[in-house]
């Protein structure tokens, strides 16, 4: 027998209880002697449509890449929907684990730069992944890639090549080859910085349906703070590689409570 | 000495045949060069303890030796280890293995021109590496870098006449021969180099052509 006093283990209610999707816990990240990310906690709720803002080089993009694989972190522990992502203890290298690879097929992304693959067409690059990760079969794949691609208004296009399209048509691609994977999480990383400013619309209005549409959690890192007011549960402010502030969009733009957060969005809102 | 027509036209089957030797060699040795070249490229860029550093340092050894060299070394050398092929085996093998070191340079540059974007792409759809590579890195990566392995197809061809040095019979050997035994240069060797011309050139052309097709898209 156990004494009583031990302490209950903290999985006991794992599965009553949803806790966070996202937790990072500690995570730092150093390039050099330049500390982009100092310690950081943070944790980010199923289904919770967060906007992440902040000066460049606050470490905001880091996050993301991080929970996307695309960098390490230097130390600390990052778990997606109660799984290891990442476990990097101080001093230790950062390794690509079979149980990270498990993990990151819960997370999607969509860069500002598109990424789409050049020499396929919409439809290629949307059915590639369901097919060669999730094992789809090729006429299931294609029928829900047209439903994906019609969703983001690109029904038309599914046989164009990405140099064939525009940039906000590339990019609603991008979207739906995103949510082919059918991920828990998906990251947006400045999905609207590399568009011209009248295609800028069209691709927030397809984000903007995912977020009052789904249940999927949204983490986006973004320049449109109209935007971010508009479709977040919650707004936080990045700066210095840590979280300065974070709360109901209305409150983080009607009423900052730090001064670091009201001289950042009077910059930013002037013009 | 004054050119002799009837002379010209009596050795110009045998050259013929010579020519037909040559361009043998080269599209053998251009497809094993392509491929080898392309195993070497994806080997070092793998970064693989021990096999890349060797894939390395073979690469290095092969563009710093003469390809003579190597071609004396395969064929009378290497018999004595118990390892021969006939010439024409040899030669195309030889050049082959020499032409893919310089490929695999050039198949190095297409893949560092790939964006680092589609390797992130390919990452966050959780491609496997073998996909990655064969689907979406390569193609970009090789379409790229087609105009320059035709220049080394070309080059190769010319480069090809090295070969007669280990007896095997082609376009250059068949000239020599020809001449030493009628004690007439002019005409084989003349018509040996408008022959590598008459390939040549609108192999050149053709490449100008393949340059402007696969014109970076980025």
């Amino acid at each position: 027998m156990r004494p009583s006093t031990e302490p209950q283990p903290l999985s006991a209610d794992a599965g009553s209880a949803p806790g966070p999707i996202v937790r990072f816990q500690n995570v730092s990240k150093n390039w050099g002697s330049n500390q982009v990310l100092k310690s950081l906690n943070f944790e980010v709720a199923p289904g919770e449509k967060v906007s992440i803002i902040g000066p460049s080089g606050s470490g905001k993009t880091t996050i993301l890449r991080i929970l996307m694989t695309l960098e390490t972190p230097s130390e600390g522990l990052v778990t997606v929907d109660g799984d290891m992502l990442w476990d990097v203890a101080p001093g230790q290298k950062a390794r690509e684990t079979k149980q990270l690879r498990e993990t990151r097929r819960k997370i999607g992304m969509v860069f500002q730069q598109f990424n789409l693959f050049p020499h396929m067409t919409a439809m290629e690059n949307v059915i590639e992944a369901p097919i060669h990760v999730l094992g789809m079969g090729k006429a299931e794949a294609r029928e829900r890639a047209s439903e994906l691609l019609n969703l983001v208004g690109l029904g038309k296009h599914m046989n164009h090549t990405p140099p064939q399209m525009s940039g906000g048509q590339q990019q609603r691609v991008a979207i739906a080859r995103a949510l082919a994977m059918r991920p828990k999480v998906l990251l947006f990383d400045e999905p609207t910085s590399a568009l011209d400013p009248e295609l800028i619309g069209e691709v927030l209005n397809v984000i903007r349906n995912l977020a009052h549409t789904t249940d999927m959690t949204m983490l986006m890192v973004t320049h449109e703070m109209r935007f971010a007011e508009e479709i977040s549960d919650r707004v936080v402010m990045f700066d210095n590689g840590g979280a300065v502030e974070s709360g109901p969009p209305s409150q983080i733009f009607k009423d900052p409570q730090q001064e670091r957060t009201r001289t950042f969005l009077r910059a930013v809102l002037q013009h | 000495m004054i050119w002799d027509n009837d002379f010209a036209i009596s050795v110009l089957p045998l050259l013929l045949e010579g020519l037909w030797v040559t361009v043998q060699i080269t599209l053998l040795g251009t497809l094993l060069a392509a491929v080898l070249g392309l195993v070497f490229a994806v080997l070092r860029r793998l970064a693989i303890p021990v096999l890349s550093p060797v894939v390395s340092f073979f690469v290095v050894f092969v563009r710093g030796t003469p390809l003579l060299v190597q071609a004396y070394c395969a064929f009378f050398v290497l018999p004595a280890y118990g390892i021969s092929f006939d010439a024409l085996a040899t030669g195309v093998v030889v050049i082959g293995v020499n032409y893919s070191a310089y490929m695999a340079e050039v198949y190095r540059s297409g893949i560092q021109g790939v964006p680092k974007g589609q390797w992130e792409a390919a990452t966050a759809l959780s491609l496997p590496g073998a996909r990655t590579w064969g689907r979406i890195i390569l193609p970009q990566a090789v379409r790229t870098v087609v105009p320059m392995l035709g220049n080394y197809l070309i080059q190769m061809f010319k480069d090809s006449a090295v070969l007669s040095a280990i007896t095997v019979v082609e376009l250059m050997a068949t000239a020599q021969a020809i001449g030493s035994s009628n004690f007439r240069y002019l005409e084989p060797l003349t018509l040996a180099a408008l022959l590598f011309l008459a390939i040549s050139y609108p192999a050149s052309r053709l490449v100008n052509r393949l340059e402007r097709r696969y014109a970076p898209q980025h």
